[in-house]
């Protein structure tokens, strides 16, 4: 499980650099996750361009580190692919959710936010 | 006055065994998925059959076998209407012999410690499928279930 972490003076990305997030990666991704937002801005924003294919498993384990991270702290998601945006949609978990169009979109949002 | 048989006509039929680990899932959905019935279906059919498949076998990995890894067997055959799909497994019995109901807990009134991380799975099963069956019978969990074709799927 590879993640691309860059830090900005308001947001701090991570790029999921796998095509999927799912019950053979999803601790692991849980793991690195909680490691790549340790310190930094209060705003995350998790990337999944890349990511094609996303179960049940990876869905809690996106859940888990928004849980993680504490109410003073915030999950943003953008660039979801159809597949994954269908599995946000079919749980309604795309109401927890600030969903973005693309990565650039939520940086910018956050640098006014 | 009688047709001949068609050989494209014949309906597709896929069968496979294998450990139920999740990289064994992970793997051997990637299998299915490259060849007939399930490649023949259009992209968003595709993903869905892959999420459905999925959890099925996730759920016979983490349930059935919580102490083992144990054989799944998975039968994908083509109909006229979608995939038809049966999952056998010699693991534990499903709860009261019933399937999940997968009710979902989520929305956006809940407070960020009461969301949930798990019990995903039955609902995506449950909303991407037809005809959805189970029966526990001499030691085997039996599932079967249509993936439905694009084009007659319900506007979720």
């Amino acid at each position: 499980m590879q993640l691309q972490t860059q830090t900005r003076p308001k947001v701090i990305s991570v790029q999921v650099l796998e095509d999927r997030i799912d019950a053979a990666t999803a601790i692991q991704f849980k793991e690195k996750m909680r490691d790549a937002t340790k310190d930094g801005p209060a705003r995350v924003v998790l990337d999944l361009a890349r990511v094609q294919f996303l179960d049940s498993s990876g869905l809690g384990a996106i859940v888990a580190v928004k849980k993680l991270l504490g109410p003073d702290r915030a999950l943003e998601l953008s660039s979801l692919t159809p597949t994954v945006e269908k599995v946000f949609r079919l749980t309604r978990m795309d109401s927890i959710f600030t969903i973005h169009p693309s990565l650039e979109v939520a940086v910018k949002h956050a640098a006014t936010a | 006055m009688p047709q001949p048989p068609d050989p494209d006509a014949r309906p597709a039929h896929l069968h496979l065994s294998f450990a139920a680990s999740p990289v064994a899932v992970r793997d051997n959905l990637v299998r299915m998925l490259a060849v007939p019935p399930l490649s023949g279906l259009s992209a968003e059919a595709r993903g869905d059959a892959e999420l459905v498949l999925a959890e099925v076998l996730n759920n016979v990995a983490e349930h059935a076998y919580p102490d083992r890894v144990g054989p799944v067997s998975v039968m994908l055959c083509r109909v006229k209407d979608g995939v038809v799909c049966r999952v056998v497994d010699q693991g534990a019995a499903m709860p009261g012999h019933r399937l999940p109901e997968g009710e979902l807990t989520a929305g956006p009134s809940l407070a960020l410690d009461d969301l949930p991380e798990g019990g995903f799975g039955w609902h995506l099963i449950r909303s991407l499928t037809r005809d959805l069956v189970y029966v526990r019978d001499v030691g085997e969990n039996r599932l079967s279930f249509r993936l439905p074709d694009a084009e007659h799927c319900l506007d979720l």
